[in-house]
């Protein structure tokens, strides 16, 4: 199978884990995540709706009715899973259980704000649980493109999207390149092979600053 | 094997228990994207045509599955959800006017039900601060951090779905099918539950059962499911 963009992104997105870690996938890029993660690795999962411990897709003519991940997936369990109810699901999220919140996102601010839940004057879908794990979780890593649709920034000073949460954004996988959201702004550290920093600058509507060793990720 | 006695009076027939749900009611449907839903019990609704429902669920469902073809009906005037991305007929009517909606972060909804079922009137979070969230909302300033109250949810009938009910209403749950089940079932006046087994007393390991009988008033056995999307 030829990889995509997307799923270079998930396969950077992947050397995050480490055994034991518990995670949350969110909608979109974020759900190829698993399929990178190394064999050896034992990642709890956690959908929302109620399971630590959720494994791969079902296989077709094997889907139990009543076992779907987040995005209405129907799903697998891993050995050492849990199933619960929606208040403990979330009490999990409040109480910093998961270690990390992987996300979508429409617009980022170089202060980490994140907007990523509607669009005025567009379709309003509702949050669901995106504020919740972009609140709560201990740390948030955003895979979005670099640009939207129309080729406008995502990554900017302010965001002018309505907010998901204010401040939460920890690190930024694009189909470019991969920064930090530090106490002084946007940091490139990282940049997908075949991309410069030139391109990351014009793409990019804040203030960048440059690391030092800036990675050139081959896989 | 022992035969079920309804000694307790709880096991009725559907249309006994649909007689307790009227127009202008305010209901909660458990179930995530129809995972966890009553087929039976939201067929009838849609059957029975009542009203002005204000509804209480974590989503709209989606064009098959869920609340949706109640909210398609015209059946719901107001919805408090976290998300009705997967329901065109939703989107549709909100966007003309015709239903209003509540949104509430899915953990918030979460615990606004838990709260309305534990006897606790709001909690404070500070999910939702600086977003849209808080409009509207009184903040409150404790340990010298501000939080939003978040007040809580109760219903007159909550619609429930369990994989197994005994006599009492012990509920036993299956997987992702737990969802809000329940803490909506403690949350209404009137729970209603549609169980796909109802056995005698004593058949469920009092260490398995998740919902105490206390809380159930009705029990139907559970009927047809819908169709599944990857079927």
């Amino acid at each position: 199978m030829a990889l995509g963009m997307k799923d270079l992104m998930a396969m950077r997105a992947a050397e995050e884990m480490w055994d034991g870690a518990v995670v949350n996938l969110g909608f979109g890029i974020p759900q190829r995540i698993a399929s990178f993660v190394s064999s050896e690795l034992t990642i709890f999962t956690h959908a929302e709706n109620g399971v630590l411990g959720a494994g791969a897709r079902a296989e077709i003519g094997k889907e139990d009715k009543d076992l779907i991940d987040a995005g209405g997936e129907p799903i697998t369990v891993i050995p050492g899973a849990s199933f619960f109810d929606s208040a403990d699901s979330f009490a999990l999220i409040r109480s910093g259980k998961i270690d990390i919140s992987f996300l979508g996102a429409l617009e980022i601010s170089e202060t980490g704000d994140l907007a990523n839940w509607m669009i005025p004057g567009g379709s309003i879908p509702g949050m669901g649980g995106a504020m919740d794990l972009a609140r709560h979780a201990k740390k948030v890593i955003v895979l979005t493109t670099h640009t939207n649709k129309r080729g406008e920034p995502k990554l900017k000073k302010c965001c002018d999207l309505p907010l998901t949460a204010t401040s939460c954004v920890s690190r930024i996988i694009t189909d470019i390149a991969v920064i930090e959201v530090t106490p002084d702004g946007f940091l490139l550290t990282e940049m997908f092979d075949g991309h410069d920093v030139r391109e990351v600058l014009e793409k990019t509507d804040a203030a960048l600053k440059i690391a030092d060793n800036i990675r050139i990720i081959q896989y | 094997m022992t035969e079920l006695t309804n000694k307790f009076d709880k096991i009725k027939t559907v249309e006994e228990a649909m007689s307790h749900i009227v127009d202008g009611m305010t209901i909660m449907v458990a179930g995530f994207v129809g995972v966890g839903s009553s087929y039976r019990l939201l067929s009838e609704i849609l059957e029975k045509n009542v009203k002005d429902l204000t509804l209480i669920s974590v989503d709209a469902g989606d064009p098959i599955v869920g609340p949706n073809h109640i909210i398609k009906n015209g059946q719901v005037k107001k919805l408090i959800t976290s998300h009705i991305g997967a329901s065109t007929a939703t989107k549709e009517l909100y966007n003309a006017g015709k239903l209003e909606i509540e949104f509430s972060p899915q953990g918030t909804l979460a615990e606004r039900i838990r709260a309305g079922g534990v006897g606790i009137p709001g909690f404070l979070t500070e999910l939702g601060m600086g977003t849209t969230v808080e409009e509207g909302k009184q903040k409150v300033v404790l340990n010298s951090k501000e939080y939003l109250l978040e007040t809580a949810l109760r219903a007159d009938v909550a619609i429930i779905l369990a994989q197994k009910a005994d006599e009492f209403g012990n509920l036993v749950f299956s997987k992702t099918a737990r969802g809000l089940n329940p803490l909506m079932a403690r949350a209404a006046d009137i729970t209603i539950v549609d169980a796909k087994e109802i056995v005698p007393i004593g058949d469920i390991d009092p260490e398995l059962v998740i919902t105490p009988g206390v809380y159930v008033d009705i029990i139907v056995q559970g009927g047809s499911d819908w169709p599944w999307p990857w079927e």
